[in-house]
């Protein structure tokens, strides 16, 4: 399979309207299929109207008996079969919802089993490269079995690379089509059974068996197979499985009342069944009912969408429920890259000799900030790029725990060493070694840090000692438009805390002009864990990104924990949701996401109860206006007749559902502000309109029914 | 509605809210065992009480072991009432020598004032003996009360503690309440009472000699044809002189101040607070009136106070208030407005619907009372709601259906609110887009299941009750009024006892088996299951963290969220009696206006 053939997610996505012709067809079969009780029986709201659409059925068919034999049913014949006919489109159309829901779910996981389909894997007896090899089916490999994969051949499984380097084509998975680099070792090890390596060949370590990797989930997920209630739906199943049974109550002591009430007037006839029946569904909340898990599904392909696959609908949720969010500073609040900017000599040594050790010890440091002095120190002093080999130095690495990089200049004359780092370390570094530290330099970091930039100090460290050579100015530069989101987020209640490896001075400096409302400064990964215990603690939700494995104990604390998909197999196993686009501001976005799933639902529910009022303005008088007359003053929007109205009640009622489908698959309008300026604009728009729209809606489908000489 | 009628309502409210707060404080205060200066008096006896029981008050309960306590003492209670009933012939203090009270009869009277109910389907004065009223009747009327505070002072603290089990002791709570808030209020209103002229005495009724005799008839019942199968079908009516008077008194005003103050209800007489005997003036009306109200609104700042934002408690407070006034605003205007047929009898000269009501009361202070004493669980009356107009007789009737959350019963009422603000949250919260917490916790599928019985099972009694005796031939026997207003009696008859308010629309002869025994029924499933289910929804609410609130949570505390109580509130009820009221109150209404 080609990339050509594998188009990505994210691509398919976005081109995909709402109703997809395609979508639109397999749905509408899907909700003749769906008319299983067994599938029926899931949802207790439209479970009672499934068996009203049965009842009617067969009052309609002992109606049409009778009337053949010269008697007659308990209402009109043709008032049956309408009824009957509309109940059964009531639970048709919630059907149609639910398949519309699932089926956008469905197209794409077709897509991705493509990505899955077996292909053959070069599997190794030994963990090295010249071992014994045979040919297998991907199908057959197991947690721990090692294979070679070359150029060209798609990744078997999902595995840890243990050995090589190799350029790999992920867009079945991500929908970015650049290539991205996979090697041994570190954080970009992980790779992804489905993916294509392009370049190189990699030893992999399997650790997935099959029916488990990532992609299988993926599918899962995407599909709605395992889909499982999510817990507020379960609470909102109560509560309108409560109301549907107390609306049943309602109609079923009509019966009595009704009896009892004719036998006192003396007039009028008894209510009919078929009139209970149209009541009840009516007074049911079947229009949340029949659209309760659609508006799930979509709110996880809405997810899916955004290029997150969120592991469990409990996730997408607590999303919604976040109070506090965890972002890294470093490419989340600032542009990845700071910039070296100026250089701070200590006393006693120049600005051209402090240039030229920093350029020395940046020389072999790939990261941005390190390839900025070079850039800076060739522009000030315009030295030149130096070989490292030549000079006989080798690189010291930057480790989490020293916090320092440099090179060894063991060639040289007195084994020096020149080292760059933050302050702390460098500050250790220089007393450790009987150094003094100047008072001068003390001064740089803290102007630096006190203007928001990162101070580096680089130092040379001999035999006889070490001393600080000077300060080299780094600057952050925050992103474009973040503070506005963070505004946003204050709004809508959610606190925001940087994380960041910089000290004190520096992280206060960032996170006043990001504007985020806290900050943890020289952060390790366990102080990040603590962070989060301590937060929760206090009752609070939280969030955060990660890709590291040194991430991964906090992504499994945070309630909503996003790994990125370029990071490691621990991340992404540690987490609830994986971002396929490994973009650190997703967070903000599937926060919303969750909070328009839970919006959603309750603006739906309160339209659904305040529907009510209109309906019963509609039937209660047109079902005892024979019995007691007086009641045709209920009769407010000037129904035709009494079965007019009871079937133009019923119509709205089924009609209502597909109308709302829209708003269901795509969600309410969310705008970020605070919660009661959100409950009072919803409470207007659903609540009011809830109230008013079956009033017109009704009063329009009696006419209608009237203009066709159907009532 | 004339000034009059305003000011009365206006010097009414003040005088309620007034009082209401610091009553609430003092509240507060005895449910956190500090109950101050009548500590220092009362604590004595409170421990001794806790000796003599074996107790331990530090020893806290988890929501099971309070609700098994509190069941077990309120059917305990059941037996002994029970007891005295049956066998009151042969106990003391029975000095117009009263016998036993049918079996039916004593189990419905039992269950109705173990349950805080007083539905009264027997005549007090002639049928119980001092002893079953005082020890019996009036002992219940303080401790079903403090049962119902029991249970409301465990849901706040399951709403205010964190991650515990305990909701605190029901034998303390329930002593504490008696104690230190029932029997103080208690003593001053029967004191205020004897004042005014309501008897306190254990002498027998007192017969009066007539100054004039007075000739009437009788003519034999139903019951007596069957007996002498003699009579003619049509008997002769016969002719009777009576020349004495027998005028029923006994320990009326304490039994009268406690069933005012504990929201009881259950007179001492058969006329309940219309009798000149336990109401002879204006000012022990207004006093009563006053005494129905008052805990139930305390109550609300008690709330504020633990929950330790008085902002809670003052919304919950608005919404009922609210309610309380508009239902009041269409009693009043219904009695005023009166009755067509009649104003056109009387050139429209009327004094609005005066039918079934005390000349010393008016219109204006029996609409107010029957609207109070429906809003709160009481039941007492001081005018007979049968005679209402239909307006005027459905705000009763709503008011009960409500679910007896406007006020409402001691403790019952407040705990009923705080069921319906949780489901507010949790409907309101989900617009939001949050979890929905109230006071922090997290309303959840557990939560939902206990407030969606809190709701149901009142409204199951009424409409099973109701769809039962209209079906029955002796149920419908006991009506008095053919038509819809037949209906209407049995409505009320069962929306009164499920909702545990005791009130009477009168008119239905409820003293029946069936209505004894369904009625008795459907009084235990209105206290009880209701009850334990708000133990339960305690104990889950305690167990959990206490979110801090910030600007993504839903306020509980603004004028928005009252008004989204009272829709919820309102709206559940209409939802749920629409239907029957059509058929009742409401073409009752109609005909009258001619339609």
């Amino acid at each position: 399979m080609s990339g050509k053939t594998l188009t990505s997610l994210s691509a398919r996505q976005t081109s995909r309207p709402l109703f997809d012709a395609e979508i639109v067809k397999s749905a509408a079969l899907d909700s003749f299929r769906k008319l299983s009780p067994r599938v029926q029986v899931k949802n207790p709201v439209m479970f009672t109207v499934y068996i009203g659409s049965m009842l009617t059925t067969v009052l309609f068919i002992q109606a049409l008996f009778l009337q053949m034999s010269g008697g007659r049913g308990e209402a009109p014949t043709g008032f049956i079969l309408a009824i009957s006919l509309w109940l059964w489109f009531t639970v048709l159309f919630a059907n149609f919802a639910e398949a519309m829901a699932e089926g956008r779910g469905k197209a794409q996981a077709a897509t991705l089993r493509q990505a899955r389909a077996e292909t053959p894997a070069r599997k190794l007896t030994e963990a090295r490269r010249d071992a014994a090899s045979e040919m297998v089916s991907s199908t057959t490999l197991r947690k721990g079995d090692i294979v070679l994969v070359v150029a060209g051949e798609p990744i078997p499984c999902d595995g840890e690379i243990i050995d090589g380097v190799a350029s790999v084509d992920e867009s079945a998975i991500t929908g970015e089509s650049a290539p991205v680099i996979r090697e041994a070792g570190g954080d970009r090890s992980a790779v992804t059974g489905g993916t294509r390596v392009l370049s190189d060949s990699i030893l992999i370590r399997i650790s997935a068996d099959p029916g488990e990797t990532f992609l299988d989930r993926m599918i899962s997920m995407v599909e709605g197979a395992k889909r499982r209630k999510t817990p507020n739906e379960i609470a909102l199943n109560i509560l309108l499985a409560a109301l549907t049974i107390i609306f049943l109550l309602v109609c079923a002591t009509l019966l009595p009342f009704s009896l009892f009430g004719v036998d006192q007037a003396g007039q009028g006839t008894v209510i009919s069944v078929t009139v209970l029946t149209a009541l009840f569904v009516c007074l049911a909340p079947t229009t949340i009912g029949g659209l309760l898990s659609a508006i799930g599904i979509a709110g996880m392909d809405r997810l899916i969408q955004a290029n997150v696959i969120a592991m469990s609908g409990r996730a997408v949720e607590a999303a919604g429920d976040v109070d506090v969010l965890l972002l890294d500073k470093t490419g989340t609040i600032t542009l990845g890259n700071r910039q070296a900017t100026a250089f701070l000599p200590a006393p006693g040594v120049t600005e051209a000799e402090l240039a030229d050790a920093a350029q020395l010890s940046s020389l072999v440091d790939e990261t941005p900030e390190g390839r900025s002095i070079v850039v800076l120190a060739k522009e000030q002093f315009g030295i030149r790029q130096r070989e490292v080999a030549e000079l006989g130095a080798t690189f010291i690495p930057f480790t989490a725990q020293t916090r320092m990089s440099g090179v060894n200049l063991s060639g040289g004359p007195d084994g020096k060493s020149i080292l760059k780092g933050a302050p702390d370390s460098i500050e250790r570094l220089v007393t450790e070694a009987g150094g003094e530290f100047p008072q001068a330099v003390q001064g740089f970091v803290q102007d630096i840090a006190a203007e928001g930039g990162t101070p580096l100090l680089v130092a040379e460290k001999s035999e006889s000692g070490a001393r600080v050579l000077g300060a080299v100015w780094l600057k952050d530069i925050v992103k474009g438009g973040i503070r506005e989101k963070f505004a946003e987020l204050r709004r809508m209640g959610i606190k925001t805390i940087m994380v960041t490896g910089d000290n004190q001075l520096t992280a206060a400096a960032i996170a006043a002009e990001a504007g985020v409302d806290d900050f943890l400064a020289e952060a390790k990964p366990e102080h990040k864990l603590a962070l989060i215990r301590q937060i929760q603690a206090e009752g609070r939700l939280v969030a955060m990104t990660g890709d590291g494995t040194n991430d991964a104990p906090a992504l499994a604390q945070a309630d909503v924990g996003v790994a990125m998909n370029t990071g490691t197999q621990a991340a992404k196993e540690a987490g609830n949701m994986v971002d396929l686009d490994s973009s650190p501001t997703k967070l903000m976005e599937i926060v919303s996401i969750g909070k328009q799933l839970l919006m959603t639902r309750g603006s739906l529910t309160t339209f659904s109860i305040s529907n009510d009022i209109a309906k019963y303005f509609a039937i209660v008088p047109a079902a005892f206006v024979g019995m007691y007359p007086g009641l045709s003053v209920l009769n407010v929007m000037g129904l035709a007749t009494p079965e007019s109205a009871i079937l133009s009640a019923v119509i709205f009622n089924a009609l209502i559902i597909v109308l709302l489908i829209p708003l269901a698959l795509r969600g309410v309008a969310y705008r970020p502000a605070g919660a009661a300026r959100i409950l009072r604009d919803n409470l207007i728009i659903y609540g009011g309109g809830g109230l008013l729209v079956p009033f017109v809606g009704i009063k329009l489908i009696d006419m209608a029914l009237v203009a066709l000489r159907l009532a | 509605m004339d000034t009059a009628s305003i000011l009365t309502v206006a010097v009414y409210l003040l005088v309620l809210l007034g009082l209401a707060w610091p009553l609430g404080i003092y509240m507060a205060a005895v449910l956190e065992g500090r109950p101050g200066f009548l500590g220092r008096v009362l604590g004595p006896l409170e421990r001794l009480l806790y000796r003599l029981c074996g107790v331990d008050p530090q020893q806290e309960m988890d929501w099971k072991s309070y609700a098994l306590a509190m069941f077990l003492f309120s059917m305990a209670g059941f037996l002994v009432l029970y007891g005295l009933e049956r066998l009151q012939g042969l106990l003391p203090l029975n000095p117009d020598g009263l016998g036993a009270v049918a079996p039916d009869l004593a189990f419905n009277t039992a269950m109705s004032f173990v349950t805080n109910t007083n539905w009264q389907a027997y005549g007090g004065e002639s049928t119980l003996s001092y002893l079953t009223q005082m020890l019996g009747l009036t002992a219940h009327n303080f401790v079903s009360a403090a049962t119902g505070i029991g249970v409301l002072a465990a849901l706040i603290r399951g709403l205010t503690r964190q991650e515990t089990c305990f909701l605190g002791n029901f034998w303390a709570d329930l002593v504490r309440s008696t104690l230190y808030i029932l029997l103080p209020l208690s003593i001053v209103l029967a004191l205020a009472l004897v004042w005014q002229g309501v008897p306190q005495t254990f002498g027998g009724a007192v017969k009066a000699t007539l100054g004039q005799p007075v000739a009437y008839e009788i003519t034999p019942s139903a019951d007596d044809l069957k007996a002498d199968l003699t009579l003619k079908p049509t008997p002769a009516p016969i002719p009777m002189v009576a020349t004495q008077q027998a005028i029923a008194r006994g320990p009326v005003a304490s039994q009268e101040a406690i069933k005012q103050l504990g929201t009881n209800g259950g007179g001492f007489f058969n006329a309940n607070a219309a009798h000149p005997f336990e109401n002879p003036t204006p000012l022990t009306n207004f006093l009563e009136l006053l005494a129905i109200l008052l805990i139930p609104a305390a109550l609300c700042h008690t709330f504020g106070r633990m929950a330790d934002d008085a902002r809670q408690g003052w919304v919950l407070l608005a919404a009922m208030t609210a309610i309380f006034l508009a239902f009041l605003s269409v009693c009043l205007w219904a009695e005023h407005t009166g009755v067509p047929q009649m104003a056109a009898l009387t050139g429209g000269h009327g004094a609005g619907n005066m039918e079934g009501k005390e000349l010393r009361f008016g219109v204006t202070a029996s609409a107010l009372w029957a609207t109070a004493t429906t809003a709160a669980s009481n039941g007492s009356v001081n005018a007979m709601h049968d005679s209402f107009t239909p307006l005027g007789g459905l705000v009763p009737m709503v008011l009960m259906q409500l679910g007896e959350v406007v006020f409402g019963g001691v403790g019952s009422g407040l705990y009923g609110m705080l069921v319906f603000a949780i489901i507010v949250v949790f409907i309101a919260g989900l617009m939001v887009g949050r979890t929905p917490e109230y006071l922090g916790k997290k309303i959840e599928a557990f939560e939902t299941k206990m407030c969606s019985l809190v709701i149901m099972v009142p409204l199951f009694g009424v409409l099973l009750g109701t769809a039962w005796a209209v079906m029955t031939a002796s149920g419908k026997a006991a009506i008095a009024n053919p038509g819809a207003h037949g209906f209407s009696e049995i409505l009320y008859a069962f929306s009164s006892m499920a909702n545990n308010n005791g009130s009477a629309f009168a008119g239905l002869n409820a003293n029946i088996p069936l209505y004894n025994l369904l009625g008795g029924l459907v009084m235990f499933t209105g206290r009880f299951w209701l009850a334990i289910p708000v133990l339960a929804l305690a104990g889950s609410l305690a167990a959990k963290k206490r979110v801090p609130v910030g600007a993504g949570t839903l306020p509980t505390h603004t004028p928005l969220f009252c008004g989204l109580v009272i829709c919820v509130v309102l709206v559940v009820g209409a939802l749920t009696f629409i239907p029957a009221l059509a058929l009742g109150p409401i073409v009752e209404h109609l005909m009258m206006l001619g339609h």
